[in-house]
């Protein structure tokens, strides 16, 4: 009926809008299918048409120990990442939606700062703090780097969690003689089983490709974004669409997984809409 | 409900670690911004304005700036002109297929940035697979060599990553229009032409604003495109500030640098929220 009725109010419009929605995917996907098609192609990357099919370059990949010791690094860098920014990142969204306190309004702006600052000065600041005080970069610079920087996801996916929690449930909890500790863990933390599991889903990716401040804070150790960086300085190397091929797979299936477990949870906003509307809007 | 050491509980952790690792690390740029550095490439803790004179001075500073705000605008002004139909064809003509296809233009996102930047390089290059489809169907006998290595180049792939950034405010924002005063508009006699200027459009722009600060910001501050795309018209500020950071080891400099890029940020957020907030309805 929707369909029906717009089809008419539109006319001709809708063709033209048509067109430029193809034209725009055609756009977004085209370096995405070129990455995937030259990864099979014998000659490497460039050349039209591409042919002599190959896993030539998988064979490599797999044989490429720099390459798997960054991925196993950077899994690492993301797995402790989503650990401190979803431990701070839960509470930070409980002071926000609950408590009152001097400098809330610039605490709130602070967390957020590292999702829409360039990530260089959120980099180039860390490791000048870093330098004052003699540590050294390594994997564990980087990991408190991603972890700070991400508090901003969790905090933003946990209050709009929060934001639609009945409080009800609590003050019962409260009443029956819970003490606050047991409440959190029992009430208001199963009830947000949804967010934290999106905003942990959208932190471990955003961490895997993170590479602004990665870039100031890296020690010995590559991450896996850093690995191919160095390597695309050195020239054009087929692996490098091996790999992106073989992590847009894995995306793909983490996409899926995750668009189905919200399916079964009902609704809700979509994470990125969420993140927009807390850095834009004036959520609290 | 929440008794004081709830509220303490849940508030100070963030409290302190916020204040230890994002706060004091942009106050210690700040303080960075007023030192120097001396021949024997040891940091000056001595407090002048020499770093922000430079700024001013020196022609190459100002002028990347200059450029990098240009690249941004243009990536900025493509993104809303690519995302902008998208995400009207998506809210009022797409129907069922909705949530479909936003799912496929979130999709891109999560292939790795940089190694979509370097896809484009491997289709604009002198050998890369646009040269050769041109020279393959005879359109063209040479490589055209504009395509890479030019701010042409850092705003095409900038664009490519940027549109579903700019999309999703304003889908969203499409989203939140009552389709009644659509509905209205149009029983009151508006044509399809004016009902989009007078009432569809002007209820969108709060997340036209958003995008567009999404997109303008993320750009003005990016460093990988222009170092693997742009060459060397295609610079952009913050390559000067990763090369004072390392080569020419000037942390004081980068850090004016970075400092007024800071300023520049956050007094752009500043004034989308108080815009978006004037042209909000509800």
């Amino acid at each position: 009926m929707e369909l029906l009725v717009t089809d008419t109010k539109f006319g001709s419009g809708s063709r033209w809008l048509l067109l430029h929605a193809l034209s725009v995917f055609a756009f977004l996907y085209l370096p995405i299918v070129i990455l995937i098609l030259y990864s099979f192609n014998r000659e490497g990357v460039g050349g039209f048409p591409p042919h002599h099919l190959t896993l030539d370059w998988y064979r490599t990949l797999f044989a490429d120990e720099a390459i798997w010791d960054s991925v196993l690094n950077s899994l690492q860098v993301a797995f402790a990442a989503v650990v401190i920014s979803l431990t701070l990142g839960v509470p930070a969204a409980l002071a926000v939606e609950r408590a009152q306190f001097p400098g809330k309004a610039v605490f709130r702006r602070l967390v957020l700062l590292p999702l829409i600052l360039p990530g260089i000065i959120t980099g180039l600041s860390l490791s000048m703090l870093f330098k004052v005080i003699g540590t050294n970069t390594s994997l564990t610079t980087i990991i408190l780097g991603h972890g700070t920087a991400l508090i901003s996801v969790a905090t933003t996916e946990v209050f709009a969690g929060l934001q639609k929690l009945d409080r009800a449930q609590e003050e019962a909890s409260l009443d029956l003689g819970a003490n606050y500790w047991q409440t959190f863990w029992r009430i208001t933390l199963p009830n947000l089983k949804l967010p934290i599991i999106g905003a942990a889903l959208l932190i471990f990716t955003l961490s895997m490709d993170e590479i602004a401040v990665s870039f100031f804070l890296i020690g010995r150790d590559n991450t896996l974004p850093l690995e191919i960086w160095g390597r695309l300085r050195r020239g054009i190397t087929p692996e490098i669409n091996a790999v992106s091929t073989v992590i847009f797979v894995f995306s793909l299936v983490a996409i899926v997984l995750w668009y189905r477990l919200r399916m079964r949870a009902e609704g809700g906003a979509d994470a990125g809409t969420e993140i927009a509307q807390a850095i834009e809007g004036d959520a609290a | 409900m929440f008794s004081r050491a709830y509220k303490a509980a849940v508030t100070l952790p963030p409290l302190v670690w916020v204040t230890v690792f994002l706060l004091i690390p942009y106050l210690l740029m700040f303080c960075y911004s007023f030192w120097s550095v001396s021949e024997s490439q040891a940091i000056v803790h001595s407090w002048n304005l020499v770093n922000y004179g430079d700024l001013l001075r020196v022609d190459v500073y100002w002028q990347t700036l200059l450029r990098s705000m240009w690249i941004a605008a243009r990536v900025t002004i493509f993104s809303l002109l690519l995302g902008y139909p998208l995400a009207y064809f998506l809210s009022f003509s797409a129907g069922r297929k909705k949530d479909l296809l936003y799912q496929l233009v979130i999709i891109p996102l999560w292939v790795s940035y940089l190694v979509r930047a370097y896809a484009w390089k491997t289709i604009l290059g002198s050998d890369g697979v646009l040269n050769t489809l041109l020279q393959y169907v005879h359109l063209t006998k040479h490589p055209l060599e504009f395509l890479l290595y030019s701010p042409f180049a850092v705003v095409l792939t900038l664009t490519h990553i940027y549109t579903p950034f700019a999309f999703l405010p304003i889908y969203a924002a499409l989203e939140h229009i009552p389709r009644n005063l659509v509905e209205a508009s149009h029983d009151l006699g508006a044509t399809p032409g004016q009902t989009f200027w007078k009432v569809i459009l002007p209820l969108s722009i709060p997340g036209v604003v958003a995008g567009a600060t999404f997109a303008f910001v993320l750009s003005l501050g990016d460093f990988l495109a222009p170092l693997l795309l742009g060459g060397p018209s295609g610079i952009m500020i913050s390559n000067i500030v990763v090369s004072l950071f390392g080569a020419a080891y000037n942390w004081p400099l980068g850090a004016a640098i970075s400092f007024c890029m800071l300023l520049l940020v956050v007094s752009l957020l500043f004034f989308s929220e108080r815009l978006e907030k004037k042209w909000s309805f509800s």
